[in-house]
């Protein structure tokens, strides 16, 4: 009998455990250049990003290649010429924010949390800080943030031929959708 | 009883942890699909030197090419090295698909105008499939009269060029690529054959993000007799957003299949050297 309700204990512990954690593979994340000649627009929709609530930690996981643009010659000078995806396949962020009590416990409600963590983009690391916004409702967890990273400090190379067509500082939206993961 | 629960406890414990993945993005990194990505910019533009390259353009893009060939470099002062004389050619060729590209282009070298239909079969990933292969067909319609012909109907004036293009981006610096060919003229002279067979050699050696060395050779394996020589052409290309530019030196005067791989008189090391740009221009 004692063994049955280790058993149980263990069941549950194990349960409770991974309900801290959401998973989304659809993340939208898109991406704006507002320069004098030209707005360039980019997003995906195939970010992968995973919340712990009970550590407060945050991850996001892109495939650089998967950003669509508007124009198909767009998209290939972003990956040969700027972002070199063939040597950086992947842009990722990990961070962690302060979750409160009831974040953890799922309560119904918008959170306003502040996520500090490095931001990596073309191989280069930044510690960056941003505000976010976590949402419960009914009973399922979403995420959204706006931040702006400049071009420059991720030693991403724009020629001056093309400075006028490409912004020094891009504006970067997410928005996940999470999904209980177990 | 204690014992074995005490081992099932570990058991769960072990297990919990493990599945616990301390680090997100590993977790994430394990979540992320396998997916095959297709190999990008084998080449930067449809043209190598002078003939084509496995590159089609995106469904509904155009793109406009202005070409130009100089007379012989070494031709010497009185010709300004060549530049007094000029060949252009304007093409306007469109993506119907992302994998189907037509064109047409005029050329004044011997008043051509040439069309083209050009299908990409086959696209090189990442770790699956080793190369990409595209399919050219192309007509060209010489309305300048040949003194060599004694009747100039319409027939005699038309020639055809089929290609496979074959092309594997080898590192993110070199892209090769083999071209056999097959140039069918309707109307030849004596000495020469209806039907050339040649096989093309050509590949782009990236300098820096925008510049790279690109080089062409089509070798003739239909023998014909002199004055003809194999085609070849060496330049620079140059890309600046949606522009690319060409700079080159070749012994080929014609930008038509026909007329460079099979009709090319220049001896490139005797100095017959054509200089030529090629400007690029997607919409």
């Amino acid at each position: 009998m004692k063994t049955i309700y280790t058993f149980l204990a263990l069941f549950l512990l194990v349960g409770l455990n991974a309900q801290d954690r959401y998973l989304t593979r659809s993340g939208d994340i898109k991406f704006f250049s507002n320069a004098p000649l030209e707005d360039i627009e980019a997003n995906t929709n195939k970010a992968l990003s995973i919340v712990d609530l009970s550590k407060g930690q945050i991850a996001v996981d892109i495939l650089v290649k998967s950003f669509e643009f508007e124009k198909q010659l767009m998209q290939e000078h972003f990956n040969e010429n700027y972002m070199e995806s063939d040597k950086y396949p992947k842009a990722q962020f990990s961070g962690t924010f302060e979750a409160a009590e009831s974040l953890k416990q799922m309560r119904e409600g918008v959170y306003e949390v502040e996520v500090s963590g490095d931001l990596t983009i073309h191989g280069v690391s930044k510690p960056i800080k941003t505000m976010a916004t976590l949402k419960v409702n009914m009973g399922k967890l979403s995420g959204e943030v706006v931040f702006k990273a400049n071009v420059k400090e991720f030693d991403i190379k724009i020629p001056k031929v093309v400075v006028k067509n490409i912004a020094e500082e891009v504006e970067i939206t997410g928005a996940f959708n999470y999904e209980p993961y177990k | 009883m204690q014992k074995s629960t005490l081992i099932i406890c570990l058991l769960f414990i072990g297990f919990t942890s493990l599945n616990a993945q301390d680090n997100l993005l590993d977790i994430l990194a394990d979540e992320q699909e396998e997916v095959d990505q297709t190999v990008t910019s084998i080449f930067k533009g449809q043209r190598l030197i002078n003939g084509h390259t496995v590159v089609t353009r995106k469904a509904s893009e155009l793109e406009f090419l202005i070409a130009h060939r100089f007379g012989r470099i070494n031709s010497g002062i009185d010709e300004f090295f060549g530049l007094d004389q000029a060949n252009v050619r304007f093409s306007l060729e469109y993506g119907i698909t992302d994998k189907i590209t037509a064109g047409v282009g005029r050329n004044s070298f011997e008043k051509v105008y040439d069309g083209f239909v050009k299908f990409n079969l086959v696209e090189q990933k990442l770790k699956g499939t080793p190369v990409s292969i595209t399919g050219l067909s192309s007509m060209a319609i010489r309305t300048a009269d040949n003194f060599n012909f004694d009747e100039d109907d319409f027939n005699s004036k038309v020639s055809y060029t089929h290609q496979l293009l074959i092309a594997r981006k080898v590192s993110d610096k070199l892209s090769l690529q083999l071209a056999p060919t097959w140039v069918h003229r309707n109307k030849v002279l004596d000495t020469q054959q209806n039907e050339v067979l040649a096989l093309g050699v050509g590949g782009r050696v990236r300098l820096n993000q925008r510049i790279s060395l690109n080089t062409e050779y089509y070798y003739r394996l239909t023998d014909e007799q002199a004055p003809f020589k194999d085609s070849f052409g060496v330049g620079m290309e140059i890309e600046t957003g949606g522009h690319v530019f060409h700079l080159q030196f070749t012994n080929s005067r014609s930008m038509v299949e026909r007329g460079f791989i099979t009709e090319t008189n220049g001896d490139f090391l005797g100095g017959d050297i054509h200089f030529g740009f090629n400007i690029s221009r997607v919409f």
